[in-house]
């Protein structure tokens, strides 16, 4: 559906996408993820046509859209604040595409019904857009994106202005109507869970380039360099030197996974993958302790290195100040790509 | 870009350049030599100076009275205070022959101070600087007043809290963020009375004689172009350097302020400190501005025996003496009729300006901005006489043509039109034009659905700006309206330049009822402008 080849933006000097490539297919959902200024807003707009390429091309359904006005590529967008427009009220602003693509008044009034139904405003045509709350502009503006019927829908942090319960609930609701809707969709986050939660498939930005593209579960268990663990909330990342099955590191000797790469590298150890080991000399001492729920974050010392940070169930977590010994789950080690790359650290 | 651009180049820059080239180049080659020998001589030098103190004075006097005006609109909260706004704005879109003339009745000859005490103040200076304090008010209540309503009063408050005294915390606090607009203010105000014409024609007679009537006279009555080019060569550059540092004052102004809505901060007088200030302030209103619009009204009705209808009368009867080939009444229409057609064009070419100036940013787009304001300082008088030295032969063969006079009119009305609706504009967000062509609006559909519902109430405003420049424009009009259609102004200048007693009554009349015209315009106008739309006029 979508195809970017070798898309290059550059804003003076900086490179906001540097020579990205990026398929989406057929009603597929696709998540760019990455901190702010990593570029993925450009990324859009450079779909969209309201950003021109210094480099490469974007086509949809095989078609270089190079010199194709913004407004005949056919694609949606919704903006992260919305841009709603204030003087009309929600049925004018839905039916605003309908309209450009010359659709006839009874057209645009089923329509405007239809997705309102959709989004779950049922009869709210008349309202104004400055009376919304912050969840229903945000359904205001999928019902406007969704209204012309785009080829291709792009979010721009859809969620990123609301609260935490309203954002968890509606990306559920999101991801239920598109995949009954069949919509191809291009969407750009900063928030990792709103991103897995969404997606079919992750892509992670970088300065302007994909630092990994895979399924939710792919990335989220093997993230491809220290960069992006850390970006999904992973500190426990330490240099190491593998040799066949196993990692000597600060925290000492570390099992990993077969097939590891081998030399100096860099290793991160999931929280969860951290057990309290039943013998062994006690040289970790519990430096803090802090209360998630039904689980314990510790924050354990070694005699000599950095921190590691843990995770116990509340009955197991020790008491802070204590001694203890520890041991690693295999299943919750990575070894990193990149070797001893510490300029990965954000 | 383009419509503007070129409506300038041929009805402003050519002109204009046309009369200075006539003026200074003498068989192909340009005498340069000219400028020192018609600055040295001491009648011309007179010209400069007086043109120069004059205006000082006037923004000086105008700042004096107006500054405390300013604070009481925008700090107190008082009944009938939108129709107070609304008085003191009177004089500013009132016709420049007019605002002669309400003082010509009141401080002139017969004028109403003659008749009481007998102190006529036609032929001094203080005529002329009464006179533009009178017009100028509105620029300085509105600009800086309106800024000065907005500012939130709890800064001032931190700093007495912080341990500063009253005055010291209005010095530290609100005096540098009201500053920008002040010199804004007295900016807009020197390059308007600089180039006082009709005021300084009506009021200083042959005594006084600012650059702009200096042009008029060397280039009408002597016929000494050399001299007039040298004037208006003099007056571009001057005014050139005072927009040039108006530009930058306006654009430090827009530095970010706390800003508030206007009716949080408005309180209503308290103390007699406050009382009497404000007792002053509706005082200089009724004598400054009242008095002389009362004047006008009641000379228009006094006749040798006793009030009556009978100048209004004369209005519709063909003039005896046959300087004037139709009814005076006749000129009315043909003032509308100018200023609506002269209204659309500024509309049209301010409008594009605006919406160009809006998308585009750099110095070239600057460098227009700051020229779009330069025919409101530039000689109306060389701009109308130079209509009709290059618009008479093909292909821009206009000279019988009546739409040189709004064409002419237009070119003052543009600046307006584009000061009210920049802001307005450059506050649309960007993104909500991106969303309509996401949505499948091509650009001019875009602006046609996003632009014009926002700013259709500025674009109304601006219209009726412009419509009020264009009935009241002066200058250039005295140059290029056809004798069987002149038009009010016109008419009432050479009723005045007549003697006798129906002339001058007649004179009242006609400015009356121009008056009226843009007082009903000016309040239409008030009850559409809203605080968002209030931009610097």
């Amino acid at each position: 559906m979508l195809s970017i080849e070798d898309a290059t933006v550059r804003f003076g000097e900086r490179a906001a996408l540097d020579a990205v490539d990026l398929e989406v297919a057929e009603h597929e959902i696709v998540c760019v993820l990455g901190p702010s200024g990593s570029g993925k807003s450009t990324l859009l707009r450079a779909v969209a046509g309201l950003q021109a390429l210094d480099g490469g091309r974007v086509l949809l359904a095989g078609a270089d859209q190079a010199g194709v006005p913004v407004h005949r590529r056919g694609v949606g967008l919704m903006f992260q604040d919305h841009q709603l427009f204030p003087q009309r009220d929600v049925g004018g602003n839905i039916a605003f595409g309908p309209r450009m693509r010359g659709a006839g008044k009874a057209e645009q009034a089923e329509r405007v019904r239809d997705l309102l139904e959709l989004v779950g405003l049922p009869g709210a045509e008349r309202r104004s857009v400055s009376a919304l709350s912050g969840g229903e502009q945000q359904r205001v503006a999928l019902a406007r994106a969704l209204a012309p019927r785009p080829r291709l829908l792009m979010l721009d942090e859809p969620l990123g202005q609301l609260d935490r319960g309203l954002r968890e609930r509606l990306v559920v609701e999101l991801r239920q109507l598109f995949g009954r809707l069949g919509t191809t969709v291009l969407a750009v986050t900063h928030d990792q869970g709103e991103a897995f939660a969404l997606a079919d498939r992750v892509v992670v930005m970088r300065d302007g380039r994909i630092a990994q593209s895979g399924a939710p579960v792919e990335v989220w268990s093997r993230p491809a360099s220290e960069f992006v663990a850390r970006f999904l909330g992973f500190d426990n990342v330490v240099a190491a030197r593998v040799s066949g099955s196993v990692a000597e590191t600060a925290w000492g000797r570390i099992p990993v996974p077969e097939g590891s790469q081998q030399g100096e590298r860099r290793l991160l150890v999931r929280p969860g993958g951290v057990r309290l080991a039943g013998e062994g000399p006690r040289d970790w001492t519990v430096e803090s302790r802090t209360f998630r729920g039904d689980r314990v974050a510790v924050r354990l010392r070694p005699a000599d290195g950095p921190a590691l940070e843990a995770e116990f169930p509340l009955s197991l977590a020790p008491a802070e100040g204590a001694g203890v010994a520890v041991e690693f789950r295999v299943e919750d080690v990575v070894v990193l790509a990149g070797a001893g790359d510490t300029s990965a650290a954000p | 870009m383009v419509v503007p651009v070129a409506f300038f180049a041929l009805f402003f820059a050519w002109p204009v350049v046309s009369i200075v080239e006539r003026g200074l180049r003498v068989d192909g080659v340009w005498q340069f030599g000219r400028f020192g020998e018609a600055l040295s001589r001491p009648e011309i030098l007179d010209v400069l100076w007086f043109t120069l103190w004059q205006a000082l004075a006037s923004t000086g006097l105008t700042l004096l009275i107006a500054l405390p005006g300013a604070y009481v609109f925008a700090r107190f909260d008082f009944r009938g205070k939108g129709l107070l706004r609304a008085v003191v704005t009177v004089p500013f879109v009132m016709p420049t022959v007019m605002v002669g003339t309400a003082f010509l009745a009141l401080v002139g000859r017969g004028g109403l101070l003659d008749e009481l005490w007998g102190v006529r103040l036609d032929t001094t200076v203080w005529a002329i600087l009464i006179a533009h304090v009178f017009f100028n008010y509105a620029v300085v209540v509105r600009t800086v007043g309106g800024l000065w309503a907005q500012l939130d009063p709890r800064q001032e408050e931190a700093a007495r809290v912080l341990g500063a005294a009253r005055w010291r915390a209005w010095r530290t606090v609100t005096l540098p963020a009201l500053a920008p607009s002040v010199a804004a203010a007295a900016l807009m105000v020197f390059l308007f009375t600089a180039s006082s014409f009709a005021v300084v024609q009506i009021l200083g007679g042959s005594t006084y004689s600012t650059l702009e009537t200096e042009i008029y006279r060397q280039t009408v009555v002597r016929f000494d172009l050399t001299t007039a080019a040298v004037l208006t060569m003099v007056q571009f550059v001057a005014v050139g350097a005072v927009l040039a540092v108006h530009a930058r004052t306006v654009r430090r102004r827009e530095s970010a302020l706390r800003m508030v809505a206007p009716e949080e901060t408005a309180r209503r007088p308290r103390g007699i400190g406050q009382w009497a200030l404000f007792a002053a302030v509706l005082l200089s209103v009724a004598l400054l501005i009242v008095l002389p619009l009362g004047v006008l009204v009641e000379r228009s009705f006094a006749t040798s025996q006793g009030y009556g209808l009978d100048y209004y009368r004369a209005l519709q009867t063909t003039d005896p003496s046959g300087t004037f080939l139709v009814p005076l009444l006749d000129t009315i229409g043909n003032s509308l009729r100018y200023a609506v057609v002269a209204t659309l064009i500024a509309l049209v070419v301010g409008g594009l300006a605006a919406a160009a100036l809006t998308r585009r940013a750099g110095r070239l787009v600057r460098g227009f901005d700051g020229l779009l304001m330069l025919p409101l300082g530039v000689s109306a008088v060389t701009v109308g006489f130079g209509f009709l030295i290059t618009l008479d032969e093909p292909p821009f063969d206009l000279r019988a043509s009546w739409i040189l006079v709004p064409l002419a009119q237009a070119l003052v009305g543009v600046p307006f039109v584009v000061r009210t609706m920049l802001p307005v504009l450059r506050a649309v967000d960007e993104r909500l034009r991106e969303a309509a062509a996401v949505l499948g609006a091509s650009p001019w559909r875009a602006w046609r659905e996003v632009d014009l519902p926002l700013v259709r109430r500025a674009l109304l405003v601006a219209a009726g700006f412009a419509f009020a420049v264009s009935l009241g424009e002066f200058g250039a009009t005295v140059f290029i309206a056809r004798p069987d259609s002149p038009t009010l102004t016109v008419a009432v200048a050479r009723l005045l330049g007549r003697p006798g007693e129906l002339n001058y009554g007649q004179a009242m009349a006609l400015s009356t009822i121009l008056m009226v015209v843009c007082a009903v315009s000016l309040l239409l106008l008030e009850r559409l402008r809203t605080d968002r739309t209030s931009g610097e006029f």
